[in-house]
């Protein structure tokens, strides 16, 4: 016990910083693929055919296969087969191999969500907007976006909150996050080594940090509740 | 000169023919009641002249421009059609109000959207925002609802948001203000509220087309009634026509299944 209040703040420091790496993840990859669900979504929806089966083919990919495997492809693929690194090999290039990944793989969830929502909102809406001489345009944001934000935030939540625990997964292609910091302890590190514990510390993070999230969105999800 | 002219209008949904060669016409400030039962076109009509739906052939005129003509595909355009929809009005059955705001907002939302569009609006916009919304008090003021003005549609009943669904629809100053059964989702006791509303209108003359199924409002309100069956009209006249002296029979047997309830 003596020792683990030794090694405590070697500890909590190594889990910061890869903390502080999996919160970059989690934002990038939120602030990226809410905006890229959304044209995802129009283009599952477009009229034109060609491109709304595209969309939906490379939707069924995505969802269809790990996310673990898409890391790995995206990371991989371009030195093994291109002979050609693009991500360098540095933390800097598989952040930004699993931001990519993350934010194609979320963007597709999200689309799915979006079209749900958007898909939901009785038709009348659109034709009250239309004999009241609004463009499509103008309906979409001044009318229905509103009412398909209140329609997805309670599912968006949970896939937030799956989105904290799968940024774990960059794990596989090296990405200094939280888990990496903390199984680093196992095979030893800064003089510490076969530590179990530092990653029930890590895992407390998740839960708080996931505690928060779900606490926000609920506020979100209360605040939408003026209107029905 | 008549305020509407409607030509040879035919309108089929896939191999399901609707309106068949519909032909009309009526007068400024005239109430027109459309009746029929379920299915023989009322609704698809009025949707026709609002543009929701387009005409396979016929032409449709309003103040003696053509609005829409089959023949011609310039009158087919978006963005043409979206001026010229502002011409109508529509009162729908299921209201449509805009959930996230208030009945204030609900009247206010189009109007502001058009101005916006127009040059010198940045120079005048607290102006002109101030004058928009002093017209939608005023509407909903009309509509009895002035203590209604920041209250959101589910706070309403069904009758209140129909109210303010007619005002939305008057706020931008439509020439002819239609309704597509406007008290049928209602519950019998709040019918009275809109009917009243809308004999109001009717008496300070505003142009209206009417697809109803109360038949006493349609006896007692409108200038012109339009009986419809199949797809066609069958009958057209005063209410004292169609109602008291039917030439049809197929009007006297529809009329015959209302007086029996």
């Amino acid at each position: 016990m003596e020792l683990i209040m030794e090694q405590l703040p070697i500890v909590l420091h190594a889990l910061n910083i890869g903390f502080l790496q999996t919160l970059k993840l989690f934002f990038v990859t939120l602030i990226g693929a809410a905006p890229l669900g959304l044209v995802i979504a129009f283009g599952s929806m477009s009229r034109f055919k060609p491109l709304s089966w595209l969309t939906k083919i490379i939707i069924w990919i995505i969802r269809g296969t790990p996310l673990m495997i898409q890391l790995l492809i995206v990371y991989y693929f371009p030195g093994l087969v291109f002979k050609n690194n693009i991500w360098g090999s540095g933390e800097a290039g598989r952040f930004l191999a699993a931001s990519i990944s993350f934010i194609i793989n979320y963007a597709c969830y999200f689309s799915e969500i979006y079209r749900g929502g958007i898909q939901n909102i009785p038709v009348g809406q659109e034709e009250a907007g239309l004999v009241l001489g609004m463009t499509k345009r103008q309906i979409f944001f001044k009318v229905k976006l509103l009412q398909m934000i209140k329609r997805v935030v309670p599912p968006m939540s949970n896939e937030i909150i799956t989105l904290v625990k799968d940024t774990s997964l960059a794990r596989i292609i090296a990405l200094q996050e939280i888990i990496w910091a903390g199984q680093a302890f196992m095979k030893g590190s800064q003089g510490i080594s076969g530590a179990i514990w530092p990653l029930f510390c890590a895992a407390f993070y998740y839960l708080i940090w996931s505690g928060l999230v779900t606490v926000l969105l609920g506020k979100l999800e209360k605040k939408l509740n003026y209107f029905r | 000169m008549a305020i509407l002219e409607v030509e040879h209008v035919f309108k089929s949904f896939g191999r399901t023919a609707v309106l068949k060669d519909i032909s009309f016409s009526m007068e400024k400030g005239q109430a027109l009641s459309l009746i029929g039962s379920s299915g023989s076109g009322k609704t698809t009509l009025l949707r026709c002249l609002n543009f929701l739906e387009r005409p396979d052939k016929g032409v449709i005129r309003v103040n003696g421009e053509t609005l829409f003509d089959g023949m011609n595909g310039d009158t087919k355009r978006e963005s043409e059609i979206r001026k010229k929809r502002l011409h109508f009005g529509l009162v729908f059955q299921s209201f449509n109000l805009f959930p996230q705001y208030t009945a204030l907002k609900n009247v206010m939302l189009a109007r502001e959207l058009l101005e916006k569009e127009k040059e010198g609006y940045k120079a005048r916009k607290k102006e002109i925002h101030q004058e928009i919304e002093g017209q939608a008090a005023e509407l909903l003021k009309q509509m009895g609802l002035g203590e209604k003005m920041k209250r959101y549609p589910h706070e309403l009943s069904g009758g209140q948001c129909q109210r303010v669904a007619i005002a939305r629809a008057l706020a931008l100053h439509p020439d002819i203000l239609c309704f597509d059964e406007p008290t049928s989702a209602l519950d019998p006791e709040l019918t009275g509220e809109v009917l009243r509303v809308m004999k109001e209108l009717a008496e300070r003359k505003m142009t209206m087309i009417i697809v109803t199924h109360e038949m006493d409002f349609a006896r007692d309100v409108s200038d012109q009634v339009i009986f419809m069956d199949d797809g066609q009209i069958v009958e057209q006249g005063t209410p004292q026509q169609i109602f008291e002296t039917p030439e049809a029979e197929r009007t006297r047997q529809f009329l015959a299944r209302y007086t029996e309830e």
